[in-house]
């Protein structure tokens, strides 16, 4: 079966009234995978044994009937480590690494009963936004499938949007669930800096990760948010805030709601049907009985400098581990040591990860330290200081995802600067450790177009409630992509 | 800022730095993305930042204390199953002094 008719809320009421058991759902669900991904090839690692053994054991002691989440199957991106699962971040570096433990996220989805059915694909060490940077195999888009899913999260985003999986996690470090959950027509998440934790998510930029929802609802979103959210002792940077029901307030009503659209979201860079889309949007919003009106981020479009400086410097040093001795992946007919590491390194990382390691390694180098990341990381003051000043006088802010719908396999793969631009209205977002969400907003050409929401520090709420008014008033997020198929 | 911004010889010290080597034709593509990149990022030098703080962590944690309880944490052969090469249960590295005799 396809995921396409049914969310969260009807699957579970299916369970609970044994309409279906969890073990015959997660076989319906790999039937399914069987045909719908040779089509998209978002998974890299099925986890069938395990899952229906799994399954099998949730049917023994029943559904929790309070458990929106128990015996629902789930997709997981590969830079979050799975015990006994390959676990590879799409890296020849990590081919046949097989985790020692469970991301604090994976103890908790089966601590809670959901079905963990595979790993998904991505942008090598989440490194990319298109997907196509994964050492392994290229994810097409369920809506075109000349055309890329987004990324780094690209294999997430087509598990749900190809109705393979009601959910998935993936993760965001300068836009990666919210651009492919914009290319793909669903709902992405990426929580506040510290609201998840980041025990057992594979490192790129320490500051920036977070691990997040994707899904084709908002109400299914939140719900999959409050399994994962809290604070992990673990993850020294995860917050001990309380975490709230992010379903509740899902009442459809946004009367009074002050919503901030930033000219520089608006501007030239972005694709004249994309701003159609957002301005319909805003109408939308106002219909709803929300104020919208225009604001300045003017720091903002020096986000992707400041970004790919601070990342991937982050990066060159998370990824100094990987040096062909304790795991991962060893060049063979070695001299000595010192070849051990700069061989394997060699062989074992692909290009935009080098490009990262070196623009990382560089920018931390002396004589060029102030000058670059020292710089960069007085540019994020002011980018949050931007946002601060907007926050004092606005609920939330909206804009488009991203500046484009999905763009062509092999368009832009070789253009690293366009490439990197794309995350242009994602990455202030990160910088500021805000939560940020992309919601279907409509069409352009026939591809999806998302609406990001981004919110105060520790306020999905707000956005998971003007989300939901968006999308009750609103069928976009109906949509599906029409694969060939006959269903 | 310097005309030229970042020369092929730059790029092989900082891939000397970060332990990677690249071929001749990998350096020539690497050294014009590269100063393409390093070119964008330069748009900073035009930002004010004078008397402007850094931040570097966004978390709202200061520090993380716990008690220190002993857990038991031994997974010797589960972690050793994913080095490359292993012998009588520790990891087996090549020879750190080089042998083969080229005189490097």
């Amino acid at each position: 079966m396809d995921f396409f008719n049914q969310d969260l809320t009807s699957l579970h009421a299916d369970l609970v009234a044994k309409k279906i058991s969890a073990a015959e759902l997660t076989q319906a669900t790999f039937d399914n995978m069987a045909k719908t991904d040779a089509k998209v090839d978002a998974f890299l690692n099925l986890n069938a044994d395990a899952a229906l053994k799994n399954a099998q054991a949730i049917d023994a002691k029943g559904i929790n009937a309070d458990n929106l989440l128990a015996g629902i199957p789930v997709g997981v991106k590969d830079n979050i480590v799975t015990k006994g699962l390959t676990t590879t971040a799409a890296s020849k570096m990590l081919e046949n690494f097989v985790p020692v433990y469970n991301a604090t996220v994976v103890d908790k989805m089966l601590a809670n009963d959901m079905v963990i059915v595979g790993k998904t694909n991505m942008d090598e060490f989440a490194m990319g936004g298109s997907t196509e940077n994964s050492a392994f195999k290229v994810t097409k888009n369920p809506w075109d499938v000349s055309r890329v899913p987004g990324g780094s999260s690209g294999g997430s985003a087509v598990a749900v949007a190809s109705g393979q999986v009601p959910v998935a996690y993936g993760s965001d470090t300068g836009g990666s669930i919210r651009q492919p959950a914009s290319f793909n027509g669903i709902v992405g998440m990426k929580p506040t800096y510290g609201r998840v934790s980041r025990w057992g998510l594979i490192a790129f930029g320490s500051s920036l990760d977070q691990i997040g929802p994707m899904t084709r609802t908002v109400k299914d979103n939140a719900a999959a948010l409050n399994l994962i959210a809290g604070n992990d002792v673990h993850d020294g940077t995860s917050s001990k805030r309380a975490v709230p029901d992010f379903t509740a307030g899902l009442t459809g009503d946004i009367k009074g709601m002050k919503i901030a659209l930033p000219k520089e979201y608006m501007g030239d860079g972005i694709d004249p049907k994309v701003r159609e889309v957002i301005q319909n949007a805003v109408k939308q919003f106002e219909d709803l009985g929300a104020t919208v009106e225009e604001v300045s981020l003017p720091h903002s479009r020096y986000g992707v400098s400041a970004y790919y400086i601070i990342a991937s410097s982050e990066a060159s040093s998370n990824l100094q581990r990987f040096d062909g001795i304790r795991y991962g992946f060893r060049a063979q007919d070695v001299k000595n040591l010192e070849d051990v590491y700069v061989r394997s390194r060699s062989e074992g990382f692909g290009d935009e990860v080098k490009r990262r390691i070196m623009l990382g390694t560089f920018s931390l180098s002396a004589g060029y330290y102030d000058a670059y990341f020292h710089k960069a990381g007085q540019v994020r003051t002011m980018i949050i200081d931007d946002f601060n000043k907007v926050f004092n006088d606005y609920d939330l802010i909206i804009g488009p995802t991203a500046p484009t719908p999905a763009f062509k396999i092999g368009d832009e793969i070789s253009d690293p600067i366009t490439m990197y631009m794309n995350d242009v209205l994602t990455i202030p977002v990160n910088l500021a450790g805000l939560p940020g969400m992309s919601i279907p907003a409509g069409l352009a050409d026939g591809m999806p177009v998302g609406l990001q929401l981004i919110g105060k520090s520790f306020d999905e709420s707000t956005l998971y409630k003007a989300g939901y008014a968006f999308e009750q008033a609103t069928d976009f997020h109906q949509a599906t992509p029409d694969l060939g198929g006959t269903n | 800022m310097a005309e030229e911004r970042i020369n092929a010889e730059q790029v092989k010290h900082v891939a000397e730095l970060a332990k990677l080597e690249f071929t001749p034709d990998q350096l020539e593509l690497f050294t014009g993305q590269l100063e393409k990149i390093i070119g964008m990022f330069e748009e900073l030098s035009t930002v004010d930042t004078t008397g402007v703080p850094v931040t570097s962590r966004v978390s709202d944690r200061q520090n993380a204390l716990r008690d220190d309880v002993a857990v038991q944490s031994n997974q010797r052969q589960a972690l050793l199953a994913n080095a490359p090469e292993t012998a009588e249960g520790l990891i087996r590295v090549p020879t750190i002094i080089d042998e083969s005799g080229d005189g490097e």
